[in-house]
């Protein structure tokens, strides 16, 4: 493994990781959930760090995921929301960074409204940064953990296997998803090939140019049916103020994976879905419990790939290498 | 007597007039007397301007000073000498003051305070309507009075049609111009850069390039209506300058401005997340900037104006969303500008036009040349003097440029307003 270059100090994007670094972490995280499948599951490998859990914007899923990641590691983990604008408190996002500073954290684990955040408090803090979901920009750890998902859906008999010529569709607002926005760029450093397919107010003005490897779809049909994975994102009706589409029903019946549709896809196909999932308008229920989805080990991932990066970031004094003996 | 003050032996620039030559330029009183071949004998007052270049001096038409209302990013004062160091001899106050310059009282404040400066001269632009809302027309008539050059409500956009088209019938039985920032809302609601590639890598939600221009089609097709005199403020788009472009050509009274950040940066200076590439209208995309620069060539830009915008850590330390608008630009707006000719994007005299007689023209201003007779503002650069932007050391008190640490070429050396030096660059330090 090439330990020289994989050296990472922070985790802002996919945009920031070469291929070297990105490889440690998969790596990393399988070490780490063989460890979360044994009885005893917590390990003493950042014993006396502290994690900070800085969220502007609300999420259960997300954070958790990376507290539960701390604890495995023994890490003492706090959590700080901050309010969604920073500005409504009269305080900046300097002076919370300041604050935060204060307290001499290891990593702050940042998820914010506002794009860029995690990089303004990686310029601003000394600690290691870990990005949780910045605007509609990127969710790192959400990517990574579907990488892994899909390597474990692509191998065979326990060994992971490769995404190389893999076709992967990702199906729903792609502009709004910070999730499609790490895909994007990881699915392709993995080596495989990637179709986006929504109608094109969900496709970004830009996708041609910033995205240039990506194959565009506006019809679901004739576009997933080859697909190796399929990958439906959340309409996040929340974050959504301008019409994108019409109608729930219309939505689900373009663009939704139904059973018949589901029926269509290759035998060992896999269905992911980040979550939470609106049942019956992007996934029917009965293909979010069915057969190929992998719904559920996404879940299981991230706590694997939230400890690797926290591991990674925070214990950087640790050698990767020595970590199964360590445990 | 007058007192006679001769600027001999510099290189000449004066657009108004085709000129480009070495003259000497005698000052009589607060006004230009004559433009010499050989410098005369007498002088009170002898200024060596070998081997520089002397223009009228420079007109920004769009320049926030702050004051009333937010002292604590910029006065009339500090705004006056920034300009001033910036070769700027007119400067054009926007009205989103607080309170805004929507009344009398507010015009003839900001006109104090510049008596009392006594750098630059200051024109405040009052506002279209009652508290920059978009809803009353303001007291237009009894603001021209007052000494109001042109009306605009700044940054933002009037964006009911009746009350633009009211407000262009209004003003032209005043003579004057009104000025608009050109932004559909409902396009940009929530953007923080211009839609494109570079927003789609960011992540950041975009402005698309027709928020500027569905405005801009709005308002020509309003001045048909009309008549009288639209100015479009920091245009930014390929669009916007082809619907201008156009308008021209049909003889309507359409003029423009286009600020040194536009034509000098592109959206792909956001890469970073820093909030001083953070304006109204965005950055735009490279062929945005490739259109302003052969609309600043081809005659359909009238005039480089700087926007300029002081803000403080306090509204650009923040996310890149939340953080203000605007940039200031004073004090690089020259150099920015020449780097264009050093480029070879823009003949030096059509350069200069754009500071001097182009935004003289939009006002029907007598400044702007140094025809006899005009009053004696001027501004004297070295053309080849190079220096680093360290806005550590800009006059204004706001710090907010995108081009820190740039290494520009061509510096103001002096700066003179009627006649008298109100500015001289002493070197280093600034």
């Amino acid at each position: 493994m090439g330990t020289r270059n994989a050296l990472i100090r922070h985790v802002l994007g996919i945009g920031e990781l070469n291929l070297s670094q990105v490889e440690t972490i998969l790596k990393t995280a399988r070490v780490f959930k063989e460890i979360l499948s044994r009885p005893v599951k917590k390990v003493p490998t950042l014993r006396g760090r502290l994690a900070v859990n800085l969220f502007f914007e609300p999420s259960t899923r997300t954070r958790t995921s990376f507290e539960v990641a701390g604890k495995m590691l023994s890490a003492d983990v706090i959590n700080f929301s901050g309010s969604s604008s920073s500005l409504t408190k009269g305080e900046t996002l300097m002076d919370t960074a300041k604050n935060l500073e204060a307290m001499h954290p290891d990593v702050v684990v940042v998820r914010s409204h506002a794009a860029g955040v995690p990089w303004m408090l990686a310029r601003n803090l000394g600690c290691a940064v870990v990005n949780a979901g910045d605007g509609l920009h990127e969710h790192p750890s959400q990517a990574l953990l579907d990488a892994l998902t899909l390597q474990d859906a692509f191998g065979s008999a326990g060994e992971p296997g490769s995404l190389r010529g893999k076709r992967i569709v990702i199906v729903g607002d792609i502009t709004h998803s910070r999730v499609a926005g790490s895909n994007l760029r990881l699915l392709p450093m993995l080596g495989a090939k990637v179709r986006v397919v929504g109608p094109p107010t969900m496709i970004p003005l830009g996708m041609r140019q910033a995205f240039p490897g990506i194959e565009v779809s506006h019809q679901l049909d004739g576009a997933f049916e080859d697909a190796d994975a399929v990958m439906m994102l959340r309409i996040q009706k929340e974050r959504i103020a301008e019409p994108l589409f019409p109608t729930d029903r219309e939505y689900s019946r373009l663009f939704g994976l139904g059973l018949a549709r589901a029926e269509r896809l290759k035998k060992d196909a896999v269905v992911l879905h980040p979550g939470p999932i609106n049942r019956g308008v992007e996934l029917d229920p009965r293909v979010a419990d069915g057969p190929a989805s992998v719904i559920l080990d996404q879940v299981e991932n991230g706590v694997a790939v939230r400890m690797a990066l926290l591991y990674l970031t925070a214990g950087h004094d640790n050698d990767p290498e020595r970590l199964g003996a360590e445990s | 007597m007058a007192k006679r003050t001769v600027i001999a032996n510099g290189r000449v620039v004066d657009p108004a007039q085709g000129l480009d030559e070495v003259r000497s330029v005698v000052l009589e009183g607060e006004v230009v007397k004559d433009l010499l071949k050989r410098p005369p004998s007498k002088a009170d007052t002898l200024v060596d301007a070998r081997g520089m270049l002397v223009t009228p001096g420079f007109i920004d038409l769009h320049v926030h000073l702050r004051e009333p209302g937010h002292e604590y990013k910029e006065d009339v004062a500090s705004g006056a000498m920034a300009a001033v160091a910036g070769g700027f001899t007119t400067i054009v106050s926007m009205p989103n003051t607080d309170p805004v310059n929507d009344s009398p009282t507010v015009t003839e404040l900001i006109l104090d305070r510049a008596r009392r400066a006594r750098l630059c001269r200051v024109l405040p632009a009052g506002a279209v309507t009652v508290g920059l809302k978009g809803e009353a027309l303001a007291e237009m008539g009894l603001l021209a009075q007052a000494g109001c050059v042109i009306f605009t409500d700044d940054g933002k956009p009037v964006m009911s049609a009746s009350v633009m088209r009211r407000a262009l019938e209004y003003a032209k039985g005043l003579g004057l111009a009104v000025m608009v920032h050109e932004e559909d809302l409902t396009l940009s609601k929530g953007g923080a850069m211009h839609e494109g590639e570079h927003s789609t890598t960011l992540g950041l939600k975009g402005i698309p390039s027709a928020a500027e221009d569905v405005m801009v089609v709005r308002d020509i097709a309003l001045l048909e209506t009309t008549g009288g005199h639209l100015h479009v403020a920091h245009l930014s788009t390929e669009g916007a300058a082809r619907a201008v472009r156009a308008a021209k050509k049909r003889k309507l009274k359409v003029t423009c401005e286009v600020t040194p950040h536009h034509f000098s940066l592109t959206d792909e200076a956001v890469a970073s997340y820093d909030t001083s590439t953070k304006m109204a209208p965005p950055l735009r995309a490279s062929a945005d900037r490739k259109a302003l620069l052969k609309a600043l060539r081809d005659g359909t830009v009238d005039a480089i104006a700087t926007d300029h915008a002081p803000h403080s850590a306090v509204e650009k330390d923040l996310e890149y969303p939340a953080a203000a608008n605007g940039v200031v630009g004073l004090e690089t707006a020259a150099a920015l500008t020449l780097k264009l000719v050093l480029e070879g994007e823009l003949p030096l005299l059509r350069a200069i036009e754009l500071l001097t007689s182009g935004p003289a023209g939009v006002l029907g201003l007598e400044t702007g040349t140094l025809l006899p007779g005009r009053p004696a503002d001027l501004t004297i650069v070295d053309l080849d003097e190079a220096w680093d932007v360290d806005p550590k050391r800009f006059y204004s008190k706001s710090r907010n440029t995108p081009f820190a640490g740039w290494r520009l070429q061509g510096r103001v050396k002096s700066t003179w307003v009627a006649g008298r030096k109100v500015y001289q660059d002493r070197g280093g330090a600034a």
